[in-house]
């Protein structure tokens, strides 16, 4: 799936990154505890999550993911978008809750991917 | 690369929202020297999780990082309140992290299971009221 197509699903708004929203993006998690990203993703390029600061892009950054969704209507700080674009990371912010926003993903195709450490 | 590549940070232990830099910088700096990207991100994860609890319970510290062919080890050194049983910390979900630290998305007990996941090796010494000091170790 496209990033523009995420995008689109998730009536987002594009915060930075904007010259990136073409690359393609396989897998996603959504998660609030960044120490379960640490632990179980493995190879998901997207990251949707309820927490709003810099250890999110940090993390993000750990695991060589491409973008970062911020549900809930979230809205980053400058470092944490200065941080982002820095790392090459796309960062959306969506008005659409947790479980809606990752259940508009997947029903159109975008998968969870797999485990690490199973 | 004959001479071991070595990197120090200064991990600032009065906020929380440095914590990692040092682990971003590494990640960055292994890139530049050709490290493969699996490697790269068994280390740099390890270290992160290792920073963050620096900050949470020891107030920052020292972290060292020396590339050797085939080899990276990480060493983080605190004077914090140490660890009074290693075996029980190692636990996943224990945590001696403080609530707040939860909101900020850490503080689920997972950072030294994830440290010890991540690397070949990994020793911690620690002395209450001293400090401690984790070595970890990543081959390829």
């Amino acid at each position: 799936m496209k990033i523009s197509k995420i995008v689109e699903l998730l009536g987002a708004e594009v915060v930075c990154g904007e010259d990136r929203l073409e690359e393609e993006v396989h897998n996603a998690c959504g998660c609030d505890m960044m120490s379960d990203v640490l632990a179980y993703v493995k190879d998901q390029a997207v990251l949707l999550t309820g927490l709003c600061n810099l250890q999110v892009v940090r993390t993000a950054v750990m695991m060589d993911m491409k973008c970062i969704v911020f549900v809930r209507n979230k809205k980053p700080t400058d470092d944490i978008i200065e941080l982002a674009r820095e790392s090459d990371i796309v960062v959306l912010t969506s008005p659409k809750r947790m479980y809606t926003a990752c259940g508009a993903l997947y029903v159109n195709g975008l998968q969870g991917g797999s485990i690490a450490h199973q | 690369m004959s001479e071991p590549i070595r990197f120090h940070f200064d991990v600032d232990g009065e906020n929380f929202s440095s914590a990692g830099e040092a682990s971003v910088q590494v990640k960055r700096m292994l890139r530049q020297i050709g490290i493969p990207p699996e490697v790269i991100r068994r280390v740099s994860v390890a270290m992160y999780e290792g920073e963050i609890n620096m900050v949470i319970h020891a107030n920052g510290g020292d972290a060292d990082v020396v590339v050797e062919p085939g080899k990276v080890t990480i060493i983080l050194k605190d004077t914090g309140p140490g660890i009074a049983d290693i075996d029980l910390a190692m636990q996943e979900g224990y945590s001696t992290a403080p609530e707040n630290v939860r909101s900020l998305g850490f503080g689920a007990g997972m950072g030294l299971p994830n440290m010890k996941r991540y690397t070949d090796d990994m020793q911690i010494e620690s002395t209450v009221g001293v400090g401690t000091t984790v070595t970890m170790t990543v081959l390829f």
